[in-house]
């Protein structure tokens, strides 16, 4: 069935709904589609307003109950149409929910899942554009899923409801519209057993790329293989815990790293990726040093122009491929 | 408790011409040129809108421009304004230029925060407006802060916090309710209750639908007004200035109000993809400006014909305006990086 990454979202909600009495959706925006795309569209009319709540302006209380109501058989998913207000739950997120398990001896597990919504562009200023995957992947005991294709978007958001943990699903609107022909959900995925998955294979440079990075990096490599590059490039999917195997592989065999991130640059994925992945080869392997691509170092700005600028371009990741590689 | 608001949530009261007697026509007069400022200026960038010359996210604040003209009224420039999301009203109440707001939705050097922030972040200290933030709530906090810092320097200046009906379902607003409080600081939290949080009513949101009942929890004296009568806001606005000058601890004012157009952008019909209740007519009989405009022809200070040459002026002056921000200059590239640190 063709799918867009959004109705791939909705597909996997309606699927953990029929099956799972356990699951509610619970956050602000759920009677109005509008907030979420078409994410979530009708779903209050299919299961009632009792299995999908939509919210008071209370960030920190919604997220909290969510992790109670885990606590004791529910598996909630918790949307905050954006992450930047998700950010007033930090303490209920990082603190709380993270911890749960280890503090309490491993016997209790808040089963929650959170979708925390990249929203930006459109001239939407500093306080609505931000993408903090980084800082809560840094986080033992939050696991970290950014999906980037529209099988992925559905899979791994059922996985992540699925497993004990709390899971933070990070969503890129600017995926929501990439199409693609579906199957029925199979078998759902065991989160744990997920990692990083090779999108396209290529022998002189691994490009290690997530979410909406991950997709300028696949219209960058399709562009250049009319020039005879052969780009690998391997799509993150599971930020925290990170898995390695095979992005070491890739690197091995390349001998070039490339790094992209759709986040700012200090203590961010990218330069993670770069450091998880160098000290475990030779340093001689490497034919060249490797390279990230972020943001620019500061808050998003407003007029157009600025914007451009601010964000990483194809323009600029083709440049850095050829330097790369010339 | 749960029925503060009485009448005033009904749209079918609070139509009438408002009672002017006593007050001063010159300051009527000023301010309903004001109002009428606020509105075309939001219709202007409403219309913008729509044609994609402004593509910042834009939260309109015409019906609700009485509130922030009154209260600004008893303000100075030494003063500290908080706002949110809608602060359109609040910048231009306290006189704002309508050239950098202007500038400032369009993203262009010229605008109140040099085209770094849209309409949705608005600042000019030169008129004592501290800042909006579109963040529900988070301008609260700092607006506390504000009075703190005006308490300390011990000179009567005040903060004033403009929040939204649900801003105070956030925890940080009910903390600096208490915080204010319990420190005495000279703030006035000012909630425009408009019944709405986007698409969803505050009967959907709140056992109760007048958030003055959080003032009294809180130990802060209230009052709840008709956020629409310009006279009602005056008389509660000097009585809460009056208070926090004297540093006598803070002040809750609760303006019931109702926006005309949807949660964000230009639209009457539908909100945040949902299709708006039929009564916005009704709401609009309680339009503050043609109250007001009412009231002055009733007592013969003004007339028919006075209100239409007003206008045509304004009018064409914001249409000057207006061009002029089109032609303003975006801001450089390196602003991007070069004032994200002192
Ligand atoms: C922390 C946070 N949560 C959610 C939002 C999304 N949001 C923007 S405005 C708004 C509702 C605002 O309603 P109210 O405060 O009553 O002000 P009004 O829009 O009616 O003027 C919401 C939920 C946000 N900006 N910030």
């Amino acid at each position: 069935m063709k799918h867009t990454q959004g109705t791939a979202i909705l597909a996997a909600h309606k699927y953990l709904l029929d099956n799972y009495p356990e699951v509610f959706v619970f956050g602000q925006g759920l009677w109005s589609p509008w907030y979420v795309g078409s994410t979530m569209t009708d779903l209050d009319k299919i299961y009632g307003k009792d299995r999908i709540i939509d919210s008071p302006v209370s960030e920190v209380a919604v997220t909290g109950a969510a992790i109670g109501a885990s606590l004791y058989g529910y598996k909630p998913i918790v949307v905050h149409p954006r992450m930047d207000f998700m950010i007033l739950a930090v303490d209920q997120i990082v603190t709380q929910a993270a911890k749960w398990s280890s503090m309490f001896g491993g016997q209790s597990h808040p089963n929650i899942t959170i979708r925390g919504i990249v929203n930006r562009g459109g001239e939407q200023g500093a306080q609505h554009s931000q993408s903090l995957h980084s800082w809560f992947a840094h986080i033992p005991g939050l696991r970290v899923v950014m999906p980037t294709t529209v099988k992925d978007a559905r899979d791994l958001l059922i996985a992540s409801v699925l497993c004990p943990d709390p899971v933070l699903f990070i969503e890129d609107r600017w995926l929501y519209d990439e199409e693609d022909e579906l199957d029925p959900v199979g078998e759902p995925l065991v989160l744990n057993d997920q990692e990083s998955n090779i999108l396209i294979e290529g022998s002189d440079l691994t490009i290690v790329a997530n979410s909406f990075s991950c997709l300028q990096a696949k219209r960058v490599i399709e562009q250049l293989e009319r020039e005879n590059y052969s780009i690998e490039l391997i799509d993150l999917r599971i930020l925290n815990p990170l898995k390695y195997d095979k992005l070491v592989n890739s690197v091995k065999k390349t001998g070039r790293l490339l790094s992209i991130d759709g986040g700012w640059t200090t203590c961010g994925v990218a330069g993670e990726i770069i450091a998880g992945i160098t000290e475990r080869i030779d340093p001689s392997s490497l034919k060249t040093r490797p390279v990230r691509l972020t943001l620019t170092d500061a808050p998003a700005p407003t007029s157009k122009p600025l914007e451009n600028e601010y964000y990483l371009s194809e323009e600029k990741i083709i440049n850095t491929i050829k330097d790369m590689l010339n | 408790m749960a029925n503060l608001l009485g009448d005033l949530v009904n749209p079918d009261k609070y139509q009438e011409p408002i009672n002017i007697s006593g007050f001063d026509t010159n300051h009527l007069m000023d301010d309903l040129k004001q109002m009428y400022v606020i509105r075309r200026v939001e219709e202007i960038i409403g219309d913008n809108i729509v044609t994609g010359v402004i593509k910042c996210p834009c939260h309109l604040g015409i019906g609700q421009e009485a509130t922030a003209v009154g209260l600004s009224r008893y303000l100075r420039s030494s003063d500290r304004v908080f706002g949110g999301h809608r602060s359109h009203t609040h910048y231009l109440g306290l006189r704002g230029s309508v050239y950098k707001l202007f500038a400032e939705t369009l993203g262009k050097l010229d605008g109140c925060s040099k085209g770094m922030g849209g309409s949705m972040h608005l600042y000019d200290p030169s008129i004592g407006f501290g800042g909006s933030v579109p963040i529900v709530g988070a301008s609260v906090p700092i607006a506390t802060g504000a009075a703190l810092a005006a308490k300390k320097d011990n000179v009567g200046d005040i903060a004033v916090s403009y929040l939204g009906d649900s801003a105070c379902e956030e925890g940080a607003v009910q903390e600096s309710f208490n915080l204010a409080s319990i420190m005495k600081l000279p703030i006035i939290f000012v909630v425009e209750n408009n019944l709405f949080a986007s698409h969803m009513h505050i009967d959907l949101r709140q056992p109760h639908n007048s958030t003055a009942r959080f003032a009294e929890a809180h130990g802060i004296p209230f009052k709840v007004i008709d956020g629409n009568n310009l006279t009602d806001i005056y008389e509660a606005s000097q009585e809460a200035v009056k208070y926090c000058r004297e540093n006598k601890g803070p002040y809750f004012i609760e303006a019931m109000t109702y926006r005309w157009r949807g949660h964000v952008g230009p639209r009457e019909d539908t909100d945040v993809g949902v299709k708006r209740k039929d009564d916005l007519n009704t709401w609009k009989k309680r339009d503050p400006i043609r109250r007001l405009k009412d009231s002055l022809i009733n007592k013969n200070v003004l007339s028919e014909n006075d209100f239409n040459e007003i206008t045509k002026l304004i009018d064409k002056n914001l249409v000057e305006q207006w061009q002029k921000a089109l032609d303003a200059p975006y801001p450089p590239k390196s602003l991007l990086t070069e004032i994200v640190y002192k």
